[in-house]
């Protein structure tokens, strides 16, 4: 088993103008099992690329050193397993068996042997399918624990994991730690984990290490952490088990004539063979209302259906009165893209697909450009916004260098400066430390009390607690 | 069709192929073709699927024909008269050999493809043609994503219409948004492409040590006589367009 040291380890991306880590030290002992903690975008996913060996020298710069029983990861392939935030961007083959055997392949282990490794790295994390299933096929939360399997059969000494439930709904999020723990009992690997859920892993964990930009701010067992210091930590913006999402009033949805109408209404992707369960349900001003249900029950492609993104696959979106306003008709499909703009705004589930822009400052300044509102009233939205969303300090930044959080802050900020009466959010709070996270629902709150309507697709079963008037739950397989 | 080693269809499409390009008759393509339809009952692929692989080419062919009857030199007698273009019987029967002949060459490429599955050809050109498992490899990869690549355009094309820059103007303005959109699918192809190289490394691809394979790709009797029908067809069909005369060597 292998010890892992870092120490005055730093790092500094070539394109930014401060370090984003430096002064990181600790070290880990074998069978431990780590979360690593901190604010969002504080580099923790950094660090834990830098552990597997996969930071690029020509990405940035580093100081200080981090090794592996003295080695440096880069020279120590396969003690380190890497399992991802995204399934979908770590599948590398099209059929399971050799997606799990790649690895195998790689470290050069003999054919036979790697089809033993290759049923019990499945078997262990209970991804109970054919060898030549295809991966495509598979949910969310089937991919991540593929993922897991074939970092299992390379037997690296040390698994890190990159946020590996943030994909995920509840019960996949849970399955994932059943497999890990069933791992745990197997041979006691070391584990060092990114994770968001805290409330999930924090039994799991034998020691909490937070980090901060300029050093560690706290390392030691979770059972050790004394009150005051998790004051400290969640004023920091460091999730912590239990930290309180503070209930809000409710009002009642103001005026009588629903925003939008749903009729009757089945979803679905084009040319996709999942429709959502029939939904008539009708969305009021000033009110909050959740979807939830499990990966693969298609809220997405409702997300996007009441977006007036997807034409309905049967039944209806109509929008009544006060949306509709001067558009020629109510379903918001037949909208042209710039009268949709003032009226249902989307926030996309992957930022990337809605950035335009080449730095922060310009994106949020896409929407009120669009609507040509004048010079003054544009640059006053774009300012407060900057503040509201924390990107002040990123406002020159090219919208894709940011972290994960900064990066779905910046896309819920470009809907809101064109204050559309409906907004539509596909997972808003992913990625937020708890700091960002408070600040986004008190963001939904206000924009309720202003008379907007707000729809939110979340798997975050805080925030549906937190500001949701009403939930839809769709089923489906997951 | 799926238990004939990949390298083999790749063999057979290759010979079929680079043979009927050589030549512009309407014989030998036509006689590659008979022996093709003749052959697709066993390729193993239900109907509607093959309808469905085969609709792109289907549609294409004829258009490529199309060419041909407008462009063509003109030869023998004219046909028909439409405003510029003076269609004669030349021109027919160049249209009807390209049309054939695109269908001859692309039917088996397609079909022999629609049966692999590239992760078995990958096996196949690494381990029996010995070409460097990094670039078989990658390109494995890349295959997987163009799926991935389809729906990103799709989401680009909503988000645009959501952000409201998705209409107004006129032509230019609407070439100039493609442009726009095509270069945002770049540059997610290349961050996408980016993560996995990244998770393919934390896999250790490309690692110091000697890799193995998983899989063992073999090349057998059956693949070789496979190859060698495929070689028979393609020398018969010459055979055949030389012997009624109607051989014509592009290259000459």
């Amino acid at each position: 088993m292998v010890s892992l040291s870092v120490a005055g380890w730093g790092w500094q991306y070539a394109a930014r103008s401060t370090p984003a880590l430096s002064n990181i030290s600790f070290d880990i002992t074998p069978g431990e099992r780590v979360l690593l903690l901190g604010s969002s975008g504080v580099g923790k996913s950094t660090l834990l690329r830098a552990v597997a060996g996969v930071l690029g020298a020509d990405e940035g710069t580093q100081v200080g050193e981090i090794s592996l029983d003295g080695v440096s990861p880069e020279r120590a392939r396969g003690a380190v397993g890497l399992v991802l935030q995204d399934p979908e961007n770590q599948v590398i083959l099209e059929r399971v068996g050799d997606d799990v055997a790649f690895g195998c392949e790689n470290l050069g282990v003999p054919a036979e042997e790697i089809w033993a490794r290759v049923q019990r790295a499945l078997h262990l994390v209970g991804l109970n399918v054919p060898l030549d299933h295809s991966t495509s096929k598979l949910s969310g939360g089937q991919k991540q624990r593929l993922a897991l399997a074939s970092v299992l059969a390379m037997q690296p000494e040390l698994i890190a994991l990159d946020e590996p439930t943030a994909n995920l709904d509840p019960i996949g999020a849970r399955q994932l730690k059943e497999a890990l723990t069933l791992v745990v009992e197997d041979h006691q690997p070391t584990i060092v984990m990114v994770e968001h859920r805290v409330d999930l892993w924090w039994d799991f964990a034998t020691r909490v290490i937070v980090l901060a930009a300029d050093g560690v701010l706290w390392d030691g067992a979770p059972e050790d952490m004394s009150p005051e210091v998790r004051n400290v930590l969640a004023t920091a913006g460091v999730w912590l088990p239990q930290t309180e999402a503070t209930a809000r009033e409710r009002p009642a949805p103001t005026g009588s004539q629903p925003l939008l109408h749903l009729e009757n209404l089945h979803a679905a992707h084009p040319g996709s063979l999942h429709v959502t369960t029939p939904l008539d349900v009708d969305v009021y001003a000033g009110e909050i209302v959740a979807i939830t249900g499990p990966n693969g029950a298609g809220k997405t492609a409702l997300a996007l259906t009441l977006g007036g993104l997807y034409p309905p696959r049967s039944g209806q979106v109509r929008a009544g009165g006060s949306l509709t306003g001067t558009a020629h008709s109510t379903k918001p499909i037949t909208w042209r893209s710039r009268e949709l703009l003032s009226r249902i705004g989307s926030v996309f589930q992957a930022p990337e697909h809605q950035f335009v822009a080449g730095t922060v400052r310009a994106e949020l300044a896409v929407g009120p450009g669009a609507l040509t509102l004048s010079r003054d009233e544009q640059s006053a939205r774009v300012e407060k916004l900057l503040d509201r969303l924390h990107l002040r300090d990123l406002e020159n930044a090219h919208p894709f260098t940011l972290s994960g959080g900064q990066q779905r802050r910046l896309s819920v900020g470009t809907v809101l400066a064109t204050q559309p009466k409906v907004l539509i959010l596909d997972e808003p709070t992913f990625g937020q430390d708890a700091t960002t996270w408070t600040e986004m629902v008190a963001l939904f709150t206000e924009l309720r009390a202003e008379g907007h309507a707000v729809v939110i697709v979340t798997h975050d079963e805080k925030l549906v607690q937190a500001v949701a008037d009403r939930v839809i739950h769709l089923g489906g397989d997951a | 069709m799926t238990r004939v080693s990949p390298l083999a269809k790749l063999l057979a499409a290759a010979i079929l192929g680079s043979v009927l390009l050589v030549s512009l008759d309407p014989v030998s393509a036509a006689v590659a073709l008979i022996f093709e339809l003749a052959l697709l009952p066993w390729a193993g692929i239900p109907a509607r699927r093959l309808l469905r692989v085969l609709s792109p080419l289907l549609i294409a062919a004829p258009f490529a024909g199309l060419a041909g009857l407008l462009y063509g030199r003109d030869e023998g007698d004219v046909v028909l008269s439409l405003g510029p273009w003076n269609i004669t019987k030349g021109e027919v029967a160049l249209a009807v050999t390209i049309t054939l002949r695109v269908i001859a060459v692309a039917l088996p490429a397609v079909v022999l493809f629609a049966t692999t599955d590239p992760t078995d050809l990958a096996d196949g050109l690494a381990q029996l043609w010995h070409l460097p498992a990094r670039f078989v490899i990658g390109a494995l990869a890349a295959i997987r994503m163009l799926g991935l690549m389809r729906d990103d355009w799709r989401m680009l094309r909503l988000a645009r219409r959501a952000r409201g820059i998705a209409d107004g103007g006129g032509p230019w303005t609407a070439v100039a948004r493609f442009g726009h959109q095509a270069m945002a699918l770049l540059t997610i192809a290349v961050r996408r492409g980016s993560l996995l190289a990244t998770a393919m490394e934390a896999r250790a691809f490309d690692a110091p040590t000697q890799r193995t394979w998983a899989r063992t790709a073999t090349f057998t009797l059956r693949d070789g006589v496979f190859v060698a029908g495929a070689t028979a067809i393609a020398l018969i069909a010459v055979l055949l367009a030389v012997m009624t005369g109607a051989w014509n060597f592009v290259i000459s």
